[in-house]
């Protein structure tokens, strides 16, 4: 028994968001640019591991319990369907891109494929096809998992935790770092208008019709980003990770309503005006988030415009210069802003996690908290 | 002596005498999609396969590149357009008898499964169009000329959400009331439009305030200060007419402009 508890306990702990979030972009940044990482072989290690993690947690109560609430289930079967495609996605692109190097075709421009073929029977077969299988899936998954209906709706009892339907749940994880107005209302606005403005940012024409990574990697990095680290895996963690008073909870801990922990953020303002020079915080407001107003205009303001003419900034390999060029001012300023715009969530996180700065402006006078 | 042709089969015989009735050839117009000319016709004179060019690149038909994502989300759609429509007889949006309706079809229907179709549809749905877009955005599909559908598409993604979000209200229990009570709990902190955001204090006239409570973006998705009978038949109405509704004509305009910019994507 203790060698289990060892075990979970161990898991309890690197599942902590800062730990887990961190060592899942590690991970990412290490896999997906290489070919080694998406072959047959670890496909099939990956989905054992995965589904005998599941199967030997399940016999964990309070893993089961989660894991369990009907409405989770899909979450569980998203993930792995995101971690196959994603498999299947990279593979591919990996395979084309060896072939291109080698000077063939993509496997999609082979003379073979590019073929035409007749709509009716052959791909309306495979629509029917599908439409069949995924008509048996649904029916086989309604016959054997009953939708959930707790009890009567009481607008004077709040469940604790509260929470948002599971896909807008990483919105609500981003709640933790970002006040209301941005991480519900900005945020999410901006994620919609960057989706929609990249075919008019994305003036690669490669990799148009076909699977590569080579021949697109920014882009296909930044876009994985955004999907599988910031969106399926804040899922994942608002899904199954946070319990009660949207604390942090272990996969095998119990979700206790009486969970302390420490809250000890601190606003920019007070780091500057208590910790660091010891004035005391000024009256006037604009005067006491000056710092932080000032590195806000910097991140929007200054720093678009130092990326723009520089290849390396202090000597890294940052600089956008090269996009700048090749894009012009107006696609660049679209580009640069929804980049920081997304990078900001990244960097909000490792200063709550450094320094356990809340707010780096705060003025919840005008309910403006940055 | 010769011998006699041998005598067709019932079944066949069947067929043709139907397929040679008038009525038969007034809706079809053209014979078994077995020659080249018919199954151009078959194409051609049918208003839901003529979404499809007649003919298509092989690489675009197979799974391992299409993953069938896309159509499986049209094909949820549908499913939930149908299982939808049945509930929709039992079930009334007032807050007196929802939850009442949501327990009777869990407990009266014998081997009911429709609200869990419709349920596990919906989750499903969220899933195939995440997907979908994953799969358009690796194969680089949202390069010229299909700029326009892949906003088209995140239009309809984004009312994928919409939809899957209004509906998780409709069982009116614990679980519904208070995921809307969070998920509208945003819509305070609208920039201008939120009596908690940002800005709002400025829009003033004289003292009286302009943005409150009782007058911001939330009141206005709830139709009213807290999810209560207003936001029930507001989030009913949106869910079985608003939303399919726009999401019906997007999607007609996201297939007719597949087909018109050029087919499934391939190398150029």
């Amino acid at each position: 028994m203790g060698a289990i508890n060892a075990v979970k306990d161990a898991i309890n702990f690197l599942t902590a968001p800062a730990i887990f979030i961190s060592l899942a972009a590690v991970l990412f940044f290490i896999a997906v640019p290489r070919r080694a990482f998406w072959t047959r072989r670890v496909a099939m290690v990956g989905t054992i591991l995965g589904a005998l993690f599941v199967g030997v947690s399940m016999l964990d109560p309070d893993f089961a319990l989660i894991v369990k609430k009907a409405d989770n289930v899909p979450i569980v079967a998203m993930l792995f369907l995101v971690g196959f495609f994603l498999w299947l996605s990279l593979s591919q692109a990996h395979e084309n891109d060896a072939r291109i190097a080698a000077g063939e075709p993509p496997v999609e421009g082979t003379p073979r494929e590019a073929e035409k073929t007749w709509v009716w029977p052959d791909l309306v077969y495979t629509e029917m096809l599908c439409m069949v299988i995924g008509m048996i899936v649904l029916v086989v998954w309604s016959l054997a998992l009953a939708a959930p209906i707790e009890e009567p709706a009481n607008p004077a009892r709040t469940p604790n935790p509260s929470k948002a339907p599971w896909y807008f749940l990483g919105l609500q994880e981003m709640l933790v770092y970002f006040d209301p107005w941005l991480a519900g209302v900005v945020f999410p606005s901006l994620i919609i208008v960057g989706l929609m403005a990249i075919p008019y940012i994305d003036v690669n024409p490669k990799g148009n019709g076909y699977f590569t990574f080579k021949e697109r990697k920014v882009e296909i990095m930044l876009f994985l980003f955004g999907f599988l680290i910031l969106w399926v895996l804040l899922v994942l963690l608002g899904t199954f990770l946070r319990g009660p008073n949207w604390n942090f909870f272990g996969p095998y801990e119990y979700w206790d309503l009486h969970k302390l922990e420490a809250l000890n953020n601190v606003n920019l303002s007070e780091y500057v005006f208590v910790k660091w020079t010891h004035l005391g915080l000024p009256r006037n407001m604009l005067l006491r988030e000056l710092p932080g107003i000032l590195a806000v205009l910097f991140y929007v303001g200054v720093l678009p415009g130092l990326l723009a003419f520089r290849h390396r900034i202090l000597g890294l390999p940052i600089g956008l210069k090269k996009y700048y060029d090749r894009l012009g001012p107006w696609r660049y300023a679209v580009f640069v802003m929804l980049l920081l715009s997304m990078i900001a969530l990244p960097i909000k996180m490792v200063l709550r996690w450094t320094l356990n700065l809340k707010y780096i402006i705060a003025m919840p006078e005008i309910f403006f908290n940055i | 002596m010769a011998t006699a042709p041998e005598p067709k089969p019932f079944i066949a015989r069947t067929w043709d005498y139907v397929t040679e009735t008038q009525i038969w050839k007034s809706i079809f117009r053209h014979g078994m999609p077995d020659t080249n000319r018919n199954r151009v016709l078959v194409v051609m004179t049918n208003v839901f396969l003529h979404l499809h060019p007649v003919k298509i690149r092989k690489s675009g038909i197979r799974l391992k590149f299409t993953w069938c994502m896309g159509g499986l989300t049209f094909f949820l759609f549908l499913v939930e357009t149908f299982t939808g429509l049945l509930l929709m007889f039992y079930y009334r949006p007032t807050v007196a008898y929802a939850y009442m309706d949501i327990v009777d079809l869990a407990e009266q229907v014998p081997l009911g499964i429709m609200r869990e179709i419709h349920r596990w549809g919906a989750h499903a749905m969220v899933i195939t169009v995440w997907l979908h877009m994953f799969r358009v955005f690796m194969t680089g599909s949202y390069k010229p000329p299909r700029e326009f559908n892949w906003n088209v598409g995140v239009i309809l993604l984004v009312l994928t959400l919409l939809l899957s979000f209004t509906g998780y209200l409709l069982p009116w229990d614990q679980l519904a009331i208070w995921a809307i009570t969070v998920g509208s709990n945003m819509a305070r902190a609208t920039p201008l439009l939120g009596h908690e955001g940002p800005g709002a204090q400025l829009l003033v006239l004289g003292d009286v305030k302009m943005v409150h409570a009782g007058s911001d973006a939330r009141f206005a998705l709830l139709g009213g200060r807290f999810v209560g009978e207003g936001a029930l038949l507001r989030f009913y109405v949106l869910h079985c007419v608003g939303i399919p509704l726009v999401a019906g004509i997007l999607m007609a305009i996201h297939f007719w402009r597949v087909r018109k910019d050029g087919g499934i994507s391939g190398p150029l």
